[in-house]
Parts: C-alpha cells; structure tokens; sequence
C-alpha cells in the first residue's frame, strides 16, 4: 500500500528558521529519506513555496474562478494531487481548467514547489 | 516539541510571528500605541509562564490578543482603584474565549489593523530613518540596541530618534475607522515603500554592522509576506515581495572575503539563494497575470532576468532596456535613467550610453553610482583621463569602504594596462534599485 504523508507547520515559524537551522532539519530529514530509499520504498518527496505563491481555481462555477492565495475553505477535503511540468502559472491554469473540465466541482490550488525529488517507490508495488 | 509543552525556541518564534497582527489588534483596541504595546509586552510575559505549563494555545495570536487586553484593563483599574489583580490561573480561561475571538479577529479583521500599524510608521512628516527605526520598534520588535547597532549610532541617539517620531506620529492621530477603497490603496502603497527602504537599508550594508543590517532584508521580507497573506490580490505587493526575494538571493554573492564590492556580472552565480529565486519567479509570475503594471512589478521582473540568466552572457539585455523604458514611464527618475544606460551599453555599445546619460550630470552631481558608470563608460570608449577624472570623483562620493575599494580597483586596472584600450563591455552594474 502506498500511502501519503501531508506535512503541515507554521509556515511563518519555517520561514524565520535561519540557514543554520534550516540545514540541520533538512540534514536530519535527509537521514530518514536515505533510509527509506534504500530500502525502495521512498516515494515523490516535495516541497511547496509558501502559501503566498498560491493561486486558486475554484471549479465549482462555469467559468472557473482564479483566486490569488491559498485554498482556505473547510468544507472540502484534500483528495489528491498533482505534479505537473509548467512553463508558467498560466500554463499551470490551463492544465488545472482542463483537469477541471474533467472533474468539475470543488478547486485545485496551484503551488510551485521549491524542491521535488522523483524516488523510487511503488516501482514495484 | 515535548509533551511538557513547547520549548523556549518554538514560543520565542511564535511571539516574534505574532507580534503585528496582536499589536495591531491591540491598537485598534486601546488607540493609543504606547497602551499597546505594554499590554502585548504584559501578554508576551504571561505567555512565557503559561505556555510551557498549559500547552500552547491554538491561535497564538488571539491568545495575546485577549491576555494583553484584559492585563491592560485590569492595570487600569487596579490604578484607579487598587484592586488586586486576577491570579495567573485565570488565564487559563483564556484559552476558551480564545477560539471565540479568533473568530472574530479573522483575516479580513487584521488586515485593516496590520495596515494601519505599519502605516503609522511612515507618516510623511516623517524623514525615511525615522520611518524605518520606528518600524523596527514598533512593528517587528527589535529592540532599540539592535536598531542602533544596524544604523551605527548609540544606543541613546536610537531611543532618542524613535521617541520623537513617536510623539510626532502621536500628534498626527491616525484614523481608526476602517478605511475605504481609496484610502487602503493610498496605505498600502506607503507602507510598500517603507518596506523598501527597511530592505535597503539592509541591502547596502558592508563591513562594520553588515550582518546585523542584513537582518533587515530578511523582517522586511518577512513583513512583504505578511501583507500579502493580507492583501492577496495585490500585484504591487506580489511585484515588492518578489523584487526583494531576488535581490538579497544575491547577496550571498555581493561581496568578496575581504567585504569588497563584487559586481553583478562577476558574482559567482553558483552562491545565489536559489530558494528565494524560485519564489521571487513565482510571484512575479504570479503578479503578472493581473496585468496592472507598477514599479516594483517592473523592477522585479529586471532582477527575474538576471535571475534567470544562469551566466553573464545570458542576460536578456534586450528586455532589460524595455523594461527600464517601461520604469522611466511609470516613476520617471536619472537612477532609473542610469540604470538602463548599462542595458543599453551592453547592447548598442558605450558611445550610446554615455550619451545617454551626460544630461544626468547635473541631477546626479552626488551620485556615487553615476560616476562609476561614467568612469567605466570612458574607458571603454578608449579615454582613459577622463574616466580617471570620473573614478576619482566616484571615490569621493563612496558610501562605503566596500564601494571605495571596488573603484580603486578600476583605477589600479586602467594604470596597469597602461591606461590605455581597457577591455570593452565591462561597464559596472550599479545594483539594481
């Protein structure tokens, strides 16, 4: 079974971290991925820009509705993901109005990710 | 984080992250800033004893929010009437109304709030130092040592400068009233530009107290993004945010071991933060799309090309000048002029520069930066005692010992080779503003 992890924190709280705090997170990260990488079971690992560089598609309406900032309604759930190659966010809005398209109702919100690593899991699952 | 609650690290941060939306909150309260800012200092106490023991609160925020009011109230009245004030156990309460506040001291709430406590600080009576030293004080919560150390002044010359903006911006009484279209436009776009020269007094810092200043960089970034999670649909402060990002990516490379100034096109480019980079495009990107063009838009999308231009030789010049051409329309001024002249000698040559820029001579009599630019211009052109001329006067004009340097560098090259037939298309950047 391949399963997800969602990572949530204070976005503020990560952003103030210095370069020194920073790297040592991500050296102790690193450790646990390595572990799981070798043992074939790591999957795609992201990291998201914060919420500032989000951009909503609400798809709920014909035409959809482009919301600058982040998904903030409570009475939808996160049901899945994307990660798409995008030369531009309007680029990423013409995918997300297609996928839309496809599956009207509720929104996608778009974030660029600051880091993306493929992995190797589910190659054989 | 341990089960016996949060460390001292995680509060210290949640306090610092919490201070302009409690403080705006408790301003809008009380109306008066020095209130203000002793009932957040009371709940910042409070939190300290209360949240290593009860956990941390849900909505930080609204927890000092509450706490800070009601301390306020209590020392109001224990004045007036000598009341003994509540034990520390009743705080607890707090975290009930907590949610019910948080509730009504929404987003929508603090932004009006935030704005006008950020907007304070840049009353037009106010000169731009001023401006800034209040800001840190009051907004981000330096303390007035740390502001002295960054602006190279004593301790007592800071507190002495940041009480008499206080009085001023006391006399000018602020509105409290929730301000209409026009006049939140008219805000934030002062608030904007006092975060620009936060950053920039960040952003020319070298030598003696450059690592303390170049914290400025990072609280006025860190202040562009709060008023973005504020204001989202705002290209202008999308364009601020993403101007900011890509300059101080650079600044890892701005400067040699020796703190010397080192030049856009020599900058090693392998030690720009690519992090801010990626999200200095994205928010360009993201800016862009509202197609409302503004100055900080324009001077981000210029410092997105060198951004993307992985070596010297790839930068789009071609777009840069246009962009400068846009800049000049938008906020005419002989920086902006200046700054294009260095497109346009990567493009058309040196002649066509200087051209353009000898009717900034006058404007630009004292600009440091113009006479760099001259200088380098000169002797491309192959005129070696002029640009002499140029760099001596560049010197003198130097703001600091790392600009000083960088020009004798120039001068010892142009003796060196002779002072004759310098290698062309070497004009020095100025950075970009």
């Amino acid at each position: 079974m391949l399963y997800a992890i969602l990572c949530y924190h204070d976005e503020t709280a990560v952003a103030a971290w210095s370069k020194e705090e920073e790297d040592a997170v991500m050296a102790k990260l690193g450790t646990v991925q390595e572990k799981l990488a070798k043992q074939g079971r790591l999957g795609p690992v992201a990291r998201l820009l914060p919420t500032t560089a989000a951009t909503t598609l609400r798809k709920d309406r014909e035409p959809p509705l482009v919301i600058d900032g982040p998904f903030a309604e409570t009475k939808e759930q996160l049901l899945g993901f994307y990660i798409i190659d995008c030369a531009s966010l309007e680029d990423a809005l013409a995918t997300a109005r297609d996928l839309g398209q496809a599956n009207p109702g509720g929104a996608y919100e778009i974030r660029p990710l600051l880091l993306f690593q493929p992995g190797n899991a589910g190659a054989t699952a | 984080m341990s089960d016996l609650g949060p460390d001292p690290e995680w509060i210290d941060a949640a306090l610092i992250a919490a201070r302009p939306q409690a403080l705006a909150a408790l301003l809008r309260y009380f109306r008066d800033l020095d209130t203000a800012e002793e009932a957040f200092q009371e709940a910042c106490l409070r939190a300290l004893r209360s949240w290593p023991q009860n956990g941390p609160p849900r909505d930080p925020t609204a927890w000092l929010v509450l706490v800070g009011r009601n301390a306020a109230i209590d020392q109001t009245r224990q004045r007036a009437r000598h009341e003994a004030l509540p034990a520390d156990d009743v705080i607890a309460d707090a975290n009930e109304s907590e949610a019910e506040l948080a509730e009504r001291l929404d987003e929508s709430h603090y932004r009006d709030d935030v704005l006008r406590l950020l907007f304070v600080c840049c009353h037009p009576d106010l000169p731009a130092t001023q401006q800034i030293a209040l800001a840190l004080r009051i907004v981000s919560g330096l303390t007035v040592a740390q502001i002295a150390r960054a602006f190279l002044v004593s301790e007592s010359a800071m507190e002495q400068r940041i009480t008499r903006a206080k009085s001023r911006i006391a006399r000018a009484a602020v509105p409290f009233e929730a301000p209409g279209a026009i006049e939140r436009a008219t805000r934030l776009a002062a608030v904007a530009a006092m975060l620009y020269l936060v950053f920039n007094e960040g952003y020319s810092a070298s030598g003696d107290g450059a690592a303390m200043r170049a914290a400025l960089c990072d609280e006025a970034i860190r202040l562009a993004r709060l008023l973005l999670r504020l204001f989202p649909a705002e290209p202008e402060i999308m364009g601020l945010a993403a101007l900011m990002l890509l300059q101080h990516a650079r600044s890892p490379a701005r400067h040699d071991p020796t703190g010397a100034v080192v030049l856009l096109e020599d900058q090693d480019r392998s030690h720009w933060n690519q992090a801010m980079i990626t999200e200095g495009l994205a928010l360009i990107d993201k800016a862009m799309r509202h197609r409302r063009r503004g100055p900080y838009q324009v001077q981000a999308a210029i410092a997105a090309l060198h951004a993307r231009a992985t070596r010297p030789q790839d930068t789009d010049w071609r777009q840069i000048d246009l962009l400068y051409a846009a800049l000049e329309e938008l906020q005419p001024s002989p920086v902006v002029t200046l700054n294009r002249a260095v497109a346009v000698a990567k493009l058309r040559g040196p002649a066509a520069a200087l051209a353009m820029i000898e009717p900034l001579a006058v404007p630009l009599a004292g600009y440091f930066h113009f006479f760099g630019v001259k200088g380098a211009l000169l002797r491309d052109l192959g005129r070696p005692q002029e640009a002499r001329v140029a760099f001596d006067r560049a010197i003198a004009l130097a703001n600091s010992a790392a600009e000083a340097t960088h020009i004798r560098q120039h001068l010892d090259r142009l003796m060196k080779d002779g002072a004759l037939n310098a290698v062309s298309g070497n004009v020095p950047a100025p950075e970009l503003r």
